[in-house]
């Protein structure tokens, strides 16, 4: 049928939604290396078992919904949830935290929205508080990293890497500790400088956190490479590192036992990185507008600073990021660009006289 | 080299312009039926002036441009007039409309033609006045009246004249096949038109970096002659009149206003050389250069088709397979519009037909849900929000759409041409604006109608107002006279009958002028009994009737004489 109606534009560019969900997921490689160089098999073990979790409960959910399930599935959006999920998460923690995460951040995040693209809040993130919050200790216990671990002890292979996430158990004493955000934190009545030659965690890093560090620096590659694939524009990440940044050089004061930590321990520690490149840029959850993403990702940095330097969390992306979530809309109603032939910017609330 | 200016977004869709080129342009055999619309501008359709069997000429006039924003159309070739009737038109949505079909003799032969080839001592007035008898509306796309556009009046002086030759859309290079062939007769075509509007300081050609040929081809007519051709990077949608005004001057047409408010005129290229043949030799527009071009297609290249030219005619003499084809689009495959049948005859806007094969253009892929990447935003040439107006067409939230600013899209599909759910974005702004179009529309007539209904309640209620207080008044009257009359007394009655009648009673002055006109009333008839006594005494009527006429008029004059008591009495 040569001759019918079809809308223009007639013509299409190659990417696809599919592709760019991919492309996500690859980007994440450089940091789930470093992740399991440093940390072991148990991200690894996170990161498939939250994508099994989610690709199934995902069906489910699209079955109930009467959904075509290839067509929706095919987006991958619920692998990239999965995959930051499992980054985010401790390594060797319980495989039920895993899927209680997963089946929260899919199911109760993001179908019951409405499925893609109309989520109000990024559903990795919400699987990781509502765990954090439900489940402390198996939050918040991490593995020690590798150049730091006791003489004689290595991380479990990957078969013993399996049975302890099965069975529930804890990993053995030694192998377990302090991240290097929590250790700062909980170091009271030292200055920096103390800290930074009592604590191995410190003493032996090159510049952040001894394992942190080449973690922040996999997904800031892995950041890059989206980056200059344009899946984003680098207004959101460079707004929230370079606030990070400002505040933590405002609230320095030269190290004294009170200074909540430099800027590069808060740019290369924890989520930092990953939360700019692959958290904020969530689009569904985030603002529209250039002018928009700089003001939101200026707010992510502002709250992470705010809840790591006086608040109870060592570490505070996910937090940041749900609340920058609520304001996302607020923000759009102000950040509108000028458009062609237009001298002043609009607002979005403006109404057409009556 | 002129400084240009870098417009916002655009993309960079594979040209394949190279397939269409490597020909010459070439005429094709004169079809056999030839289906010319009246409405093929901006504006009223033009008025058919020829009846059915009407044996015309080419290029004599078969319609009449109707009113100021209107065109003529001509007989494409010689022949009969075969039909005057609605056929489907070159349309997004595939609508009919009133057509003349023209069977040809194959003589193809010419009306007289006339030209002026010294048009520099010609009024502007005068080659206004060609333009519009010989048919030419814009032919980049829109179909504007060029005349209209050349004429903006004394208070939008002009100063600036840019020729479109940008042709950004991929597939077309109808534009850059005509100035690779005709440039010197296109220079002499832009003298035309910079005469017309007073000489204005700059004429620029705009024109994109990837048509050397046709920029080379320029270069030696435009020497010495102040005209300019400039060329950016080509990115698309470089050829939207916006956009090329910001290109070359730096200046943003503001919203809602024409190019002429801010000085400045844009026509394509293509019209140009129209003008050019209509004002030197006298030719009215009956042919434009169309690029063939697709996959579907053996030959894809130029060819200078006569206007009313059926698509089907076009597409069989260049080897066109069905079965491969995705879609047959009139125009370029960005802002193109899909033809629902092989009839549809080409006009004088159609600068383009491309049969793609599947591979080419692949059939339409399921939208998916917006993620709001926001790579439309990046690609929106007017700095719109693509993804919000998505959203807010989906809801008709007509507020948040206009304070979006959607009314300054210009439809270009950027922003589709880069989704990755595969959104037909441009389709849910064009039926918005339609639906705010219509909304507002009705707002009007409902305020006019809520205004009628008003004023009509209003009247009433003073018609009611003014009958109360009358009745009002007279059942006050009625109570007076009652109170008086309380003791039932025949004095009484006859003192109320009394007081009634002087209730009655005019007051002196209209008493006095109720007997003038009385009076002038009776003068009246006895002029007519006198008249008509007159001319029965002149005709010689019998005798009875003469007698019977002045009998009247003895009465007549009678009753004037008592009239005229009485008003001498009034008046004492």
């Amino acid at each position: 049928m040569a001759f019918k109606q079809v809308t223009s534009p007639h013509a299409h560019g190659a990417k696809s939604t599919a592709n760019v969900m991919k492309l996500v997921v690859l980007a994440t490689i450089p940091g789930l290396i470093a992740l399991t160089w440093h940390f072991g098999w148990g991200s690894l073990i996170n990161v498939v078992l939250a994508c099994l979790t989610a690709v199934i409960s995902e069906a489910l959910v699209l079955k109930i919904r009467k959904r075509p399930l290839a067509f929706y599935l095919g987006d991958y959006s619920a692998v990239v949830t999965a995959v930051l999920l499992g980054l985010a998460l401790p390594p060797l923690c319980p495989w039920w935290v895993v899927v209680i995460g997963t089946v929260f951040s899919v199911v109760i995040a993001k179908q019951l929205f409405g499925g893609l693209g109309y989520n109000p809040f990024n559903p990795a993130m919400v699987g990781y508080v509502v765990l954090l919050i439900s489940f402390p200790v198996q939050m918040t216990t991490w593995i020690t990293p590798l150049a730091l671990l006791p003489e004689g002890l290595s991380h479990p292979d990957f078969i013993e890497s399996l049975r302890l996430v099965f069975s529930s158990l804890a990993p053995v004493d030694g192998i377990t500790g302090a991240t290097p955000l929590d250790s700062f934190k909980h170091t009271s009545g030292l200055t920096v400088d103390q800290i930074y030659q009592q604590d191995s965690l410190f003493s032996q890093a090159m510049f952040a956190g001894v394992g942190w560090e080449w973690v922040n620096l996999g997904f800031l590659a892995g950041g890059i490479i989206m980056l200059s694939n344009r899946l984003f524009t680098w207004h959101g990440p460079v707004a929230m590192l370079a606030t990070l940044a400002l505040m933590s050089l405002i609230f320095w004061d030269s190290g004294s036992s009170q200074s909540p930590g430099s800027m590069m321990m808060h740019l290369f520690n924890g989520a930092s990185m990953m939360g700019a490149f692959f958290i904020l840029t969530d689009p569904v959850s985030s603002t529209v507008s250039n002018r928009g993403r700089l003001v939101y990702g200026a707010l992510i940095g502002f709250l992470v600073y705010i809840i790591r330097a006086w608040g109870n969390y060592p570490d505070a992306i996910a937090f940041a990021v749900l609340l920058a979530n609520f304001c996302a809309p607020f923000i759009d109603n102000y950040t509108l660009p000028r458009t062609y032939g237009h001298t002043d910017r609009r607002k979005a609330t403006e109404r057409s006289e009556d | 080299m002129r400084q240009t200016w870098v417009t916002p977004g655009g993309v960079h869709p594979p040209e394949n312009k190279h397939q269409s080129v490597t020909q010459p342009i070439g005429s094709l055999p004169i079809p056999e039926k030839l289906v010319v619309p009246l409405g093929q501008h901006i504006g009223a359709p033009a008025i058919a002036c020829v009846k059915l069997g009407d044996k015309v000429l080419k290029g004599q006039k078969i319609a009449d441009p109707a009113g100021t924003v209107s065109v003529a159309i001509h007989a494409p070739t010689s022949g009969t007039v075969s039909a005057i009737e609605a056929r489907p038109i070159a349309h997004s949505s595939g609508i009919e409309a009133l057509c003349i079909e023209i069977t040809s003799d194959g003589k193809d032969q010419w009306i007289a033609l006339q030209g002026i080839a010294d048009f520099e001592h010609t009024t502007p007035k005068t080659l206004l006045s060609i333009i519009t008898d010989a048919g030419i509306a814009g032919m980049g796309g829109a179909g504007f009246p060029t005349a209209v556009k050349l004429n903006p009046g004394f208070h939008r002086p002009i100063d600036t004249l840019i020729v479109n030759a940008t042709e950004c859309e991929p597939y077309i290079t109808a534009d850059d096949a005509l100035i690779r062939e005709r440039a010197e007769e296109i220079i002499e075509g832009i003298r035309i038109l910079s005469h017309t509007l007073g000489n204005p300081s700059n004429i620029l050609i705009g024109i994109e970096d990837n048509k050397p040929e046709a920029i080379q081809a320029l270069e030696p007519h435009t020497q010495d002659t102040g005209i300019n051709v400039v060329s950016f990077p080509t990115k698309y949608p470089s050829g939207g009149e916006k956009q090329l005004i910001y290109i070359l001057t730096g200046k943003e047409l503001p919203s809602g206003q024409i190019p002429a408010d801010i000085g400045i005129v844009c026509v394509n290229i293509g019209t140009t050389y129209a003008i050019k043949r209509a004002v030197v030799e006298g030719e009215p527009l009956v042919s434009r250069v169309t690029t063939m071009t697709g996959e579907a297609c053996e030959i894809n290249r130029n060819y200078d088709v006569l206007i009313g030219t059926p698509v089907s005619h076009m597409l069989e003499h260049n080897k066109f397979d069905a079965e491969k084809c995705s879609r047959v689009i009139m125009g370029g495959p960005m802002m193109g519009f899909s033809l629902m049948s092989k009839d549809i005859p080409i006009v004088k806007t159609s600068n383009c037909l491309l049969a793609p094969s599947v591979e080419e253009i692949p059939h339409n892929e399921p939208a998916q849900p917006c993620i709001r990447c926001g790579m439309c935003a990046e690609a929106c040439p007017a700095s719109l929000l693509p993804q919000q107006l998505l959203w807010y067409s989906q809801a008709k939230d007509y507020d948040r759409l206009q304070s979006h600013n959607l009314f300054d899209c210009i439809e270009c599909g950027a922003c589709s041409y880069v989704c990755p759910s595969n959104i037909p974005l441009v389709q849910h702004y064009r039926s918005s604006k339609s639906d705010i179009k219509k909304a507002e529309e009705e707002k009007i007539k409902s305020a006019q109608a809520r205004e009628r209904f008003e004023f009509r309640q209003q009247r009433i209620e003073q018609a009611d107002k003014e009958r109360e207080a009358k009745r009002a008044a007279r059942r006050e009257a009625a109570l007076q006279a009652k109170k008086t009359a309380a003791p039932n007394s025949a004095a009484d009655i006859v003192a109320a009958a009394q007081a009634r009648t002087e209730a009655k009673q005019l007051s002196p002055e209209q008493e006095q002028a109720k007997l003038e006109r009385a009076v002038s009333s009776a003068e009246m008839r006895v002029q007519k009994a006198q008249s008509k006594l007159d001319t029965a005494v002149a005709s010689e009527e019998p005798e009875d009737k003469i007698k019977i006429l002045s009998a009247a008029l003895s009465g007549a004059q009678q009753k004037l004489e008592k009239a005229k008591t009485r008003l001498a009495e009034q008046s004492n």
